[in-house]
């Protein structure tokens, strides 16, 4: 119950204390990190790639579970603010040998670490370990389970902002698995914060959570109703263990239903974009030519996600 | 020892009675109620002016954690709760380990309970070997050996075939069958309920109809075997709604729900606060109000306190992997209070479901204070409130959603077979 009444992102002003989830954040915060990461974009394009704001502070990257694109543009988002990074793979060490999750944080706490940054495949792990730090400590949630990516929300947010300009007159509609999704949710968060009028996911009902429509999303579970007049596209990963068993019978149908291909783009908007967090299963869930084509922006969302995470941890640092 | 307890207010549903009258102890037996008999001399007086007198706790599931799990808890700490708890009477799941499936494991536990002279204890047998869903136990040798049903604890029992040869076998006997009723394949993973809360959270569901396909199998079992099952810890609407219908037909049937989820729904879990990882899961507020009801218009016969102590570094996990359960042998009285409260109900018939009702589903002669039978009595301040913290708990399990807050109800006395094994 204590756990319903305080936000735990949030210090006693109110500041972000830890970045774990966006719901619960509000649109001004959220615009804040978007324009903070605007700031940080022109770092990326200059001779010295480098900024002092985190010059002496030590960020631990804590992969729980194994990951190298989102690990990379954390350690690269520091690196450029001057940060010490260290990164753990822990899946290979403690966690094998019977060392808990709190062992392994309270003996890199002792390490005076001033930042985790933490991936981990339980819904909660970084609730759990945000509760459990020493104040001083803030935590970033790179991906709990199925529950949260807030960065990569942002950073999604941070592209369509770049495109559109605005959010107030967009539709937007997510593909795919939504329920084993955390990019979903976070996306759903930060879309409705920011007053996008009509968010839609498309997917199968296997692919969908119970009462998504709560999350405030209209549910559609074909393309060409779905895709009608929307002005963003985005494409969620489906994993290779999803698709034989009770979920979906195989990929090959899965991409026949719900896969992005040129034909189907062309029921959205003309100048709509596509969008996908990555890994991307080409052929499964989106074509090889609307991946490459030129609505895709699937590769500055990579570009911009590094200007999101400095954002993030200059914000989170400052508080 | 004789003991007389004076100015107390008497509640004992059984005998219909709610007044101010005394109570007088000997020899282990209620020896007379309102007048002293006479020439009766007390060794002892308890003053229970402002308190209520009632039948000692009769609660349908908590977990001792012996054998197997003296890690989370003793039978020594767990014994010591219940009588704090008011509770004279508990029935023990056979989900130990190893489960209670032979008798010699039963006769253990049944006589390092009776050496600590506290809470008398009832096992479950198991119903199935090593609770494994496959093999029957020996259930006449379980039965003498000191077993009152057979259960499968938690554990599934996927087999529909092994089910009804189970219900078959235990009827044969005239034995009563406890049942969790949920689905061995629906929810196999999940931790929460498939709901608002557990889609927003990303935690894997357990949808509604792992219950209530769960409560068809049975029922549609029951009438083919004429077996007498309880269910255990309902937690859906649908589910109490299936309950009411089959006790209408005339199904020997009864059930129980825990008593959090009385209070608790899917919403309390907040930030994944893993003390309210339960099972079965917190449903949704619209089933939470249905066990409410159904417990008030008696579709549920009686409240348990599911007590599941569990040690912190069990807890001290991110939610699905955090141990699930609840402490709850010192919160059964409290919460069912809070419970009678907020829906109405007087207290006689509060405390009906927590002494009379559950002695009438274990088919057993206790839960009252008729003269001659044990002095089994819980005396407690019902007004008296008391703050739930670690200090405050004598189980070893610190469990509970309902740390820090404050909750009415406080036990006083304990007796047990006339002694008075707990005292405030």
């Amino acid at each position: 119950m204590a756990f319903m009444s305080n936000n735990p992102q949030l210090n006693q002003n109110g500041e972000l204390q830890h970045l774990l989830t966006i719901e619960g954040l509000n649109a001004g915060m959220l615009r804040h990190i978007l324009d903070t990461a605007e700031s940080f974009v022109g770092v990326s394009e200059r001779d010295v790639k480098k900024v002092p704001l985190l010059r002496g502070k030590a960020i631990f990257n804590l992969f729980f579970e194994p990951s190298t694109r989102t690990r990379t543009t954390f350690e690269i988002a520091a690196k450029r603010l001057s940060a010490d990074v260290f990164n753990l793979n822990i899946s290979a060490s403690s966690q094998s040998k019977g060392e808990t999750v709190l062992d392994t944080v309270d003996n890199l706490a002792a390490m005076q670490a001033d930042m985790f940054i933490v991936r981990h495949a339980q819904s909660g792990a970084a609730h759990f370990i945000a509760r459990h730090v020493a104040p001083h400590i803030h935590v970033i949630n790179a991906g709990d389970g199925r529950h949260a990516h807030p960065t990569q929300g942002l950073l999604d947010m941070y592209t369509i902002r770049h495109y559109k300009k605005e959010f107030h007159n967009l539709r937007v509609a997510i593909v795919g698995d939504v329920l084993h999704s955390r990019v979903a949710r976070s996306q759903i968060h930060a879309l409705t914060t920011l007053g996008v009028p009509e968010v839609r996911v498309i997917a199968p009902k296997t692919l969908l959570p119970a009462q998504v429509e709560r999350m405030g999303v209209q549910v559609y579970h074909d393309m060409t109703t779905g895709l009608k007049d929307v002005d963003v596209v985005i494409m969620l990963r489906l994993q290779n263990e999803r698709m034989r068993g009770a979920l979906l019978p195989s990929a090959q149908e899965y991409f026949k239903s719900y896969g992005l291909t040129q034909d189907k783009l062309a029921l959205a908007k003309p100048d709509a974009i596509v969008m996908h967090p990555g890994p991307m299963n080409r052929g499964v869930e989106i074509d090889s030519d609307v991946a490459d084509g030129k609505q895709s922006v699937i590769l500055p969302q990579v570009t911009f996600g590094i200007a999101v995470r400095m954002a993030v941890m200059s914000i989170l640092a400052g508080n | 020892m004789k003991i007389h307890i004076k100015n107390g207010r008497l509640i004992d549903p059984k005998n219909n009675i709610d007044a101010h009258q005394d109570v007088f102890i000997a020899a282990g037996k209620v020896l007379a109620v309102g007048v002293a008999p006479e020439g009766f001399h007390a060794n002892r007086v308890i003053d229970a002016s402002g308190l209520v007198l009632c039948p000692g706790l009769i609660d349908l599931s908590a977990r001792l954690r012996e054998p197997g799990f003296e890690y989370m808890a003793t039978l020594e700490s767990e014994m010591d709760a219940a009588v704090a708890g008011g509770v004279t009477s508990l029935v023990c799941p056979p989900d130990t380990d190893p489960p209670l499936d032979e008798p010699g494991l039963v006769e253990m536990l049944k006589h390092r309970a009776k050496s600590l002279n506290q809470a008398r204890v009832y096992p479950l047998g198991a119903l199935t070997q090593k609770l494994e869903g496959q093999r029957l136990t020996e259930m006449a040798e379980l039965h003498d050996a000191g077993c009152v049903a057979f259960s499968q604890a938690d554990a599934p029992l996927a087999d529909s075939n092994v089910l009804f040869r189970a219900l078959q076998y235990a009827s044969t006997f005239g034995f009563t069958v406890w049942l969790r009723p949920q689905d061995a394949f629906l929810g196999k993973d999940g931790v929460a309920h498939d709901g608002e809360v557990a889609s927003r959270l990303g935690l894997a569901g357990i949808p509604a109809c792992a219950e209530t396909i769960a409560i068809a199998r049975i029922l549609l079992l029951m009438k083919e075997t004429a077996a007498k099952v309880h269910l255990c810890r309902l937690s859906t609407r649908d589910g109490v709604e299936m309950v009411r219908q089959a006790k209408r037909d005339g199904l020997p049937l009864t059930c129980d729900i825990g008593v959090h989820h009385a209070h608790l729904s899917e919403m309390d879990i907040g930030f994944f606060d893993p003390n309210c990882h339960l099972v079965p899961p917190l449903r949704s507020l619209r089933d939470r109000d249905a066990l409410r009801e159904g417990v008030k218009d008696g579709a549920i016969d009686a409240l348990c306190s599911d007590h599941t102590p569990v040690d912190d570094d069990a807890k001290l996990l991110p939610f699905a992997e955090a141990e699930a359960g609840v402490t709850g042998l010192e919160l059964l009285l409290p919460l069912t209070l809070k419970w009678a409260a907020e829906m109405g109900v007087d207290l006689p018939s509060a405390i009906a479901r927590i002494t009379t009702e559950p002695a009438r589903v274990l088919a057993l002669d206790a839960g009252h204070m008729t003269p001659g039978h044990s002095a089994d009595i819980c005396i407690f301040a019902p007004d008296e409130y008391w703050r739930v913290t670690p200090k405050a708990l004598k189980s070893q399990g610190k469990n509970t959603p309902f740390q820090n807050m404050e909750l009415a109800g406080k036990v006083k006395y304990t007796l047990v077979d006339g002694h008075v094994v707990y005292e405030d």
